[in-house]
């Protein structure tokens, strides 16, 4: 269950509370989390909507592990990673973080099968033991065809399944994806999006994504909206009553 | 049109840090280069300066140095009567010489050198007049006195003004000291030519070379076929200028070959990284290049600016490098002259067109370097550079 | 290795730049050795000079002779094994531009003195046996490609009466790379003959050799004192102390060549080290997305030190290559100017040590600048 107002159970895979984040720029102190809170269960998927600048992209680098909060905490699976160490917390993202971004995902001088075996290089699995996580991710995305190809002999889409597949290889704990579908056409957009509901419906996965487009957004369980430094839930009407106490399921 | 200086004048200030590596590049290649020619420059310098117009010189037939001469005393006497000499009221203007190597300590090491000491007559001033006495006096004849050239006194230890020392088994004292405008005779050690022969036990009346003073140097000719064609005489008879001239090609060629070999090595990786650098620039500007050329920029235009950036960049190294080495003019340095084995002090000898063709190797090594960059950087397809992110 | 494929993908992505890279460092190692060889070639009279042997020269100067019956005297001198004796004889075969050393030696007790020259049994009795005869050594041979049986006339102002012939008797090899092969030697007996009477039973100098190196100190001093106050003082000393005071009237060609070598240098760690630095700042939203997936700060480092020495060690091994292949044709070119340019095994390692300090030494900025920075700004920066 997904639930904003920091009263979800233990049994969260996600649990965020009271989650601060300030940035100085040019001088000025800008903060721009307020005490956010965050409920996410296994199996969930979640869009993370919200006007530029509203910390959407810090919030996801925050569950990646990817920066350190001002204030606040983040446990995933019961490890509480704001209290990790830097070395650590690379470990911990090798492990247990799937990312996709909008664009450079992928090394352009390495092959597809290559770039997809990048994760698993950081792990103690032999070369056979590795192509065969390999050969299964290329064939959930299908595109076990192209293999050997180059990032630039793929299309946009094609790429973004490659980066899919890497995010997957490793059996992660859960999915970051930042405006995976920002840089395609439409056509494109929606094979991705059809892969990822197959991810969660048919594998299990959680996926937490941030997005503009609405319509992808409507193919996620639930939208939420981050607003004056926390999360807000948000109806296909647009942007939601605040929640600061009670959630609606 | 051609696109407008100023951008690449701002656009090599944006990437200074690569700008300026190959400016060192450049810079250390021609100071390099301009080093190692006024070296070789400056060795000849010094022995052609030995040299004067009006001064020939007489050596025993067949000899190819002084070192290997002989030449008696009526051969001195018949040159001394021959046409073309000049006179003055000290008699004719001949003076017969001995030379030996002697064993003196080097100041900058403390192991012997091998130092010419030059047993000369003593109206040697008169015919070498570019040589004058400027502190002490000449040496008195018949006496164990020193005349002592600057370089040497700088270079040798214990040739002070006032210092008595011991070689050959006598006793020397220094009485003066001369200059001999930059010649290879400022490293050299004189005094009487008879007393020197005595000490080298030498044969006493046999000398080794003689150098006469023209009465003009046109006469040259005219005492080179008295001399040669008098049947009691075995001699060559060669302008002094040309016979220092021939002295000095072994270690000229010696450091004119090793100073070229590492010159254009030097000159081949500046070029590298002159390369380095604009294909760099041009992959870093991409989409600028596009745009100018989506603008309407002609690829000529596009060359042309590129080739110009390059051009800047080498002649900056180029008078970075000149500039760096200018203060070596005149630095003195010592090196054996394996034709007269003897040690010869000379100085680096910049001159103004060694610098002006330092330079120009910059440019050259600029263009080539920006050259293969700025025709990739006009023949890329524009759509597919605008396309880069 | 892993990574190899990572780490070696990124290397030849941009080709040119990788050309012109390891071409900078091929040119850098191979200006190295020539450097090394030159700087060897000017100090090889000091290295090859034995250390049981004593040069004996006349104390006033080297041109100035000294009497063979000095000879007896020295050999009673309790330490010296062999004595044999030289003249330098100076002469011109055709052209002035041809020189080589020529030696007049004693035969009886040349190859006790000098073993490392080695000229077979057969072709030394022959040389023995003919007044007329002579010994070249095998660099001069080739180079004007003599043959034994060869008659070889060659000009003399010093010694009286022009042209003197030789014949070919023998070639000699040096033990050693560095030996001198350059040297022609003929017999003391036809020197003797054929100068003119005054000057007659005099040596250039004398070369001993002794029972132990820890007697050269005693046995010069014995020398010099023995005819101290005599017609032809002497002045002995080792034989490398002797070549290197030769090198050392080179004085500032050491120094001149460190100069070089260290401009060089420099310029070289500039121009990788900006070519690195380029490379990686190219590269940093992929080092980003490295670090996301959860490679670490370490790790990238790594990566990016392990490509400069990559390319540093590729470089360097193909310009010291090029280099060996190189100095025999350059020692061509200053025939006789120099002693032979010998590229050692030393200069081999030293060369490939510095490959390996300015391979390091280029990656570490701009390493440590991909290994510091955040993921977060980079990513932003898209």
């Amino acid at each position: 269950m997904i639930r904003v107002d920091g009263n979800g159970g233990s049994s969260s895979l996600i649990k965020v509370r009271g989650l601060n984040k300030t940035y100085s720029r040019g001088g000025e102190k800008i903060q721009v989390l307020q005490g956010l809170n965050l409920d996410v269960d296994k199996g969930d998927f979640v869009a993370f909507m919200g006007p530029s600048g509203s910390g959407k992209t810090t919030l996801l680098n925050l569950l990646g592990g990817l920066d350190v909060p001002s204030a606040g905490s983040i446990t995933v699976a019961g490890d509480e990673i704001t209290r990790m160490s830097a070395r650590k917390l690379t470990e911990w993202r090798a492990r247990h973080v799937g990312f996709i971004f909008q664009m450079y995902n992928l090394i352009p001088v390495l092959t597809a099968f290559q770039n997809i075996e990048l994760p698993l290089l950081l792990t103690k699995l032999s070369k056979s033991e590795r192509r065969k996580h390999v050969e299964t991710a290329l064939s959930i995305v299908n595109l076990a065809d192209r293999m050997h190809h180059y990032p630039r002999q793929l299309s946009g889409g094609q790429e973004q399944r490659v980066s899919i597949a890497r995010a997957i290889v490793s059996d992660p704990t859960f999915l970051l994806c930042d405006e995976p579908t920002g840089d395609l056409d439409r056509k494109s957009a929606d094979e991705i999006m059809a892969l990822v509901d197959e991810l969660v419906a048919k594998y299990g996965k959680t996926v937490l994504m941030v997005t503009h487009d609405p319509l992808v957004a409507a193919r996620a369980h639930t939208t939420l909206h981050l607003e004056k430094g926390v999360l807000v839930e948000g109806t296909r009407s647009g942007a939601g009553q605040s929640v600061l106490a009670g959630g609606i399921a | 049109m051609a696109i407008p200086l100023i951008y690449n004048v701002r656009s090599v200030k944006a990437r200074w840090t690569s700008a300026i590596v190959a400016v060192i590049g450049i810079a250390g290649t021609v100071g390099v280069f301009v080093a190692m020619l006024s070296l070789a420059r400056g060795f000849r310098a010094t022995l052609v300066a030995s040299g004067s117009p009006g001064n020939a010189l007489v050596l025993r037939a067949g000899s190819p140095s002084e070192m290997m001469g002989g030449v008696t005393l009526d051969t001195v006497k018949v040159i001394q009567d021959a046409p073309g000499i000049a006179r003055d009221s000290s008699g004719p203007l001949v003076t017969q010489e001995v030379v030996g190597v002697v064993p003196f300590p080097l100041i900058s090491t403390g192991t012997d050198a091998n130092v010419q000491v030059r047993g000369v007559s003593s109206n040697v001033l008169h015919i070498r007049t570019f040589v004058k006495v400027v502190q002490g006096r000449m040496f008195e004849p018949g006496l164990s006195e020193l005349v002592v050239g600057k370089n040497a006194s700088t270079t040798y230890a214990g040739l002070t003004l006032g210092n008595t020392i011991n070689f050959g088994g006598g006793k020397w004292k220094v009485v003066g000291i001369f200059d001999a405008g930059g010649s290879a005779f400022d490293s050299e050690v004189w005094c009487d030519a008879r007393i020197l022969n005595q000490v080298l036990k030498r044969p006493e009346n046999i000398f080794q070379s003689v150098t006469v003073h023209l009465s003009s140097p046109d006469t040259f000719q005219q005492l080179k076929d008295a001399l040669t064609s008098d049947p009691r005489l075995n001699v060559d008879v060669t302008r002094e200028v040309d016979y220092y001239a021939k002295q000095s090609t072994t270690l000229t060629r010696l450091i004119t070959i090793l100073g070229g070999i590492v010159a254009s090595i030097m000159a081949i990786g500046a070029v590298f990284g002159a390369l380095n650098t604009m294909y760099s620039a041009v992959a870093e500007r991409g989409r600028e290049i596009a745009t100018m050329r989506a603008l309407g920029f002609g690829t000529v235009a596009v060359v042309f600016s590129f080739l110009v950036e390059a051009l800047l960049i080498s002649f900056v190294g180029g008078s970075l490098g000149c500039a760096a080495v200018m203060p070596l003019n005149g630095l003195t340095t010592g090196a054996m002259n394996w034709q007269t084995f003897s040690h010869l002090a000379f100085a680096f000898k910049i001159t103004p067109e060694l610098l002006i063709k330092g330079v120009i190797f910059a440019l050259v090594m600029g263009i080539v370097g920006g050259l293969p960059p700025a025709i990739r950087a006009a023949s890329r397809p524009v759509a597919s550079a605008l396309r880069e992110l | 290795m892993r990574f190899l494929s990572l780490i070696s993908a990124n290397l030849f992505r941009k080709k040119i730049r990788f050309l012109l890279t390891l071409g900078s460092f091929a040119v850098a190692l191979f200006l190295f050795a020539f450097l090394a060889v030159v700087k060897d070639a000017f100090g090889r009279g000091s290295d090859v000079a034995g250390a049981d042997r004593l040069v004996i020269i006349n104390r006033v100067s080297i041109i100035n002779t000294i009497p063979l019956k000095y000879r007896d005297q020295i050999l009673r001198i309790p330490g010296v094994k062999y004595i044999t004796h030289n003249n330098w004889f100076g002469g011109i075969y055709q052209e002035e531009k041809n020189f080589f050393p020529q030696f007049v030696i004693d035969p009886e007790n040349q190859r006790q003195v000098f073993p490392e020259l080695i000229v077979p049994d057969d072709q030394w009795s022959a040389f023995l046996k003919d007044r007329q005869g002579a010994i070249v050594g095998a660099r001069t041979a080739t180079r004007f490609g003599w043959r034994i049986g060869d008659r070889i006339p060659i000009k003399t102002t010093i010694w009286g009466g022009g042209a003197w012939e030789f014949n070919i008797d023998g070639i000699y090899h040096g033990k050693r790379q560095e030996d001198d092969e350059t040297q022609f030697w003929f017999q003391w007996d036809q020197f003797e003959e054929r100068i003119p009477a005054g000057i007659k039973g005099q040596v250039g100098w004398y070369v001993v050799k002794l029972e132990s190196p820890d007697d050269a100190v005693r046995v010069a001093k014995a020398i010099d004192q023995q005819f101290a106050n005599s017609p032809s003082e002497t002045k002995t000393e080792t034989e490398s102390a002797f070549a290197a005071s030769w090198v050392k009237q080179f004085g500032n060609i050491q120094f001149l060549i460190v100069t070089i070598g260290t401009v060089v240098f420099f310029t070289l760690l500039l121009v990788t080290g900006n070519t690195m630095a380029i490379s990686v700042r190219e590269r940093t939203p992929e080092l980003a997305v490295l670090k996301a997936i959860g490679y670490s700060d370490r790790m990238v480092l790594f990566f990016v030190l392990a490509e400069s020495l990559i390319i540093a060690l590729m470089g360097g091994l193909f310009g010291l290559g090029l280099a060996y292949l190189a100095v025999p044709a350059l020692g061509a070119a200053l025939n006789g100017l120099l002693p032979n340019l010998v590229l050692s095994l030393s200069i081999l390692a030293s060369g490939l040590g510095v490959a390996l300090v300015v391979g390091v030494a280029s990656g570490l900025l701009p390493g440590i600048g991909a290994m510091r920075m955040s993921v977060v700004n980079a990513l932003r920066r898209v």
